[in-house]
C-alpha cells in the first residue's frame, strides 16, 4: 500500500515537472515568434518607403538607372523572402543598395535639397536602426530558446515533442567590421 | 547571456517575497496590538486598510507621479530625437513604446512610472535634454525602460505603501498607549504592552530599511539590465559623471517620489559612512560609475 502512493506521488511529480517544462518551451517559442513580427513590422516600412524614394531620385538623377535598379530589385527580392537566412541575405543586399543610393545622391547637390528627400532619408535611416534594434530583441529570444533545447534533460522533452531550434538573424560581414574612413 | 526577461521573473518573485515580508510585518504589528487592546478589530482593519491602499497605489501610481513632479507630454516633432530614442530602445528591449513627458527644469533627472508596460511612461528632465549627448541619453533612457520591463515600478508603489502603513499603524500604538485606554494591570498586559511599544518603535525603521534596500538594489539591477540593452554601458557611466557634478536639486522634487529618479533628485551631500548608507534611496553614483565601467558585456 505503502509503495503504491510513493509511486503515485512520485508520478503526479514527475507529470507536473513535465507539464511545467512544456509550458517553458511553448513560451520560449512564442516569444521567438512575436519578435520576428516586431522585426516584420520594420521591414514593411522599409518596403513602403522605398517607392516614393525611387520617384523622387528619379526626377532628377534619371541616368542613373543602375543603381536604382539594384534597390528596386533588391527590394522585391526581400519581399518574397521565405526563411529567417533568405530575409537576412536579401535584406542586406537592400541595405547595401540603398548605401550605395545616398552614397550617389552626394553628386547630386538640387536633390539633396529636395525636402522631402531628406525626410525620406531621415526616415529610412531610422527604420533600419529600428531593424537593428528589433532583431537584436529576436536574435536574444532565438538563443533563449536554442539554449533551452539544447540544455539536458529539457532536450529529452523538446526532441518527443518536436521543438526545433531557431534561426538567428544575421548581419552581413561587412556590418560587423568598423566602418573604413578614408580622405 | 540573461535577457530581460529573466530579470523580470526574478523581480516578480522578490515582489512577491517581499509583499508577504509586508504583510506579516503589518499582520503581526495589528496582532500585537490588538491583543494588547484585547480587540481583534484592529487587526482585521489593518489588512484591510493594507489591502485597500496597495490596490490604489498600485493603480494610480503613474497619474500621480507625473502630477508630483509637473511633467508635461511631449510632442514627437518638438522631441524627435528622445521619441526615436525611446523607440528603437523599447523594440530592443521587446517592450511597448511608453508615453512620453518632459519635465521642467535645468537638472539632468529622468524617472519611470506605470503599473504595468502597458501603462508606463517616462519622463525625462529638460535639463537632461539639454546637458546629456545622444549616448548618454540613450543609457538614461535604457535605464528608465529597464525598470518598466523588470517591473521596478509595481513593487517599488508597493514597498513605499507598505512601509507607510507600517508608520501609521506603530504611530497609533504609541498614541494610544500614552493616552491610556483599557486597563492592563495585570503582569502579561505588562509584558505584552513592552513587547508592543518596542516594536512600535522599532518595526517601521526595518520597515524603511528594507524598503531603502529594496531601492537601491534595483538601481543596481537596472543599470545592469540598461546596460544590456544599449551595450554600451560607457553611455550610462558618463551620464552619471555629469549628474555626479551638478548641484542644482529639483524644483518639484518629494520624499515620495525621491526614489523614482535615476539618481536623487534633492542633491543632499552624499557622506560614505555606512550607517548613512542605510538610509539612502539610491547607492552613490561613484559606486554605480565603478560597477558599470567594469561590466563585460
Amino acid at each position: 500500500m505503502n509503495t503504491l502512493y510513493i509511486v503515485l506521488a512520485v508520478a503526479v511529480v514527475f507529470v507536473l515537472w513535465l507539464v511545467g517544462v512544456f509550458n517553458l518551451l511553448v513560451r520560449s517559442r512564442n516569444r521567438v515568434k512575436e519578435s520576428w513580427s516586431d522585426i516584420d513590422v520594420q521591414l514593411k516600412r522599409r518596403y513602403d518607403l522605398i517607392p516614393n524614394l525611387i520617384e523622387t531620385v528619379k526626377g532628377y538623377a534619371e541616368h542613373e538607372r543602375a543603381t536604382l535598379d539594384a534597390v528596386i530589385q533588391a527590394r522585391s527580392k526581400a519581399m518574397g523572402a521565405q526563411t529567417v537566412g533568405e530575409h537576412a541575405q536579401a535584406e542586406n543586399m537592400l541595405s547595401g543598395a540603398l548605401k550605395s543610393l545616398f552614397a550617389l545622391s552626394e553628386n547630386y547637390p538640387q536633390l539633396r535639397a529636395v525636402e522631402s528627400f531628406t525626410k525620406l532619408q531621415d526616415e529610412l535611416s531610422d527604420t533600419e536602426n529600428k531593424i537593428q534594434a528589433a532583431r537584436r530583441f529576436y536574435n536574444t529570444n532565438v538563443l533563449e530558446l536554442n539554449t533551452k533545447i539544447e540544455q539536458f534533460p529539457t532536450n529529452l522533452i523538446a526532441s518527443s515533442f518536436g521543438f526545433k531550434k531557431e534561426e538567428f538573424f544575421q548581419t552581413a560581414e561587412g556590418e560587423r567590421e568598423p566602418v573604413k574612413v578614408s580622405f | 547571456m540573461a535577457n530581460l526577461y529573466s530579470h523580470k521573473d526574478s523581480n516578480i518573485r522578490k515582489t512577491w517575497l517581499l509583499m508577504t515580508m509586508f504583510f506579516v510585518m503589518v499582520i503581526l504589528l495589528g496582532w500585537l496590538f490588538s491583543s494588547v487592546w484585547q480587540s481583534p478589530e484592529i487587526l482585521y482593519f489593518a489588512v484591510g486598510l493594507s489591502f485597500v491602499m496597495n490596490f490604489f497605489a498600485y493603480w494610480y501610481s503613474d497619474k500621480v507621479a507625473l502630477a508630483m513632479s509637473g511633467a508635461k507630454p511631449a510632442s514627437r516633432s518638438s522631441h524627435l530625437e528622445l521619441f526615436r530614442i525611446i523607440e528603437n530602445l523599447s523594440i530592443t528591449a521587446g517592450l511597448p513604446v511608453p508615453r512620453i513627458y518632459v519635465i521642467p527644469g535645468q537638472q539632468i533627472n529622468a524617472f519611470a512610472t506605470g503599473r504595468n508596460p502597458k501603462h508606463a511612461a517616462v519622463a525625462v528632465t529638460e535639463g537632461a535634454l539639454a546637458k546629456l549627448n545622444k549616448n548618454e541619453l540613450e543609457g538614461v533612457m535604457a535605464h528608465e525602460l529597464s525598470h518598466i520591463g523588470n517591473r521596478d515600478i509595481l513593487i517599488s508603489s508597493v514597498v513605499v505603501v507598505l512601509s507607510g502603513l507600517i508608520a501609521i499603524l506603530a504611530d497609533w500604538f504609541l498614541r494610544m498607549s500614552f493616552f491610556g485606554g483599557r486597563d492592563n494591570d495585570n503582569r502579561g498586559g505588562a509584558i505584552l504592552l513592552v513587547v508592543g511599544l518596542a516594536a512600535a518603535i522599532l518595526v517601521p525603521i526595518a520597515a524603511t530599511m528594507v524598503r531603502l534596500a529594496v531601492s537601491r538594489k534595483r538601481e543596481f539591477l537596472a543599470d545592469a539590465s540598461g546596460a544590456l540593452l544599449t551595450r554600451y554601458p560607457e553611455g550610462l557611466a558618463s551620464a552619471l559623471e555629469k549628474i555626479g557634478r551638478e548641484d542644482t536639486p529639483l524644483r518639484h522634487a518629494h520624499n515620495a517620489t525621491a526614489h523614482m529618479y535615476i539618481s536623487n533628485p534633492f542633491k543632499g551631500k552624499e557622506s560614505q559612512n555606512w550607517f548613512t548608507r542605510l538610509f539612502l534611496t539610491h547607492p552613490p553614483v561613484q559606486d554605480r560609475i565603478k560597477i558599470l565601467r567594469n561590466m563585460n558585456i
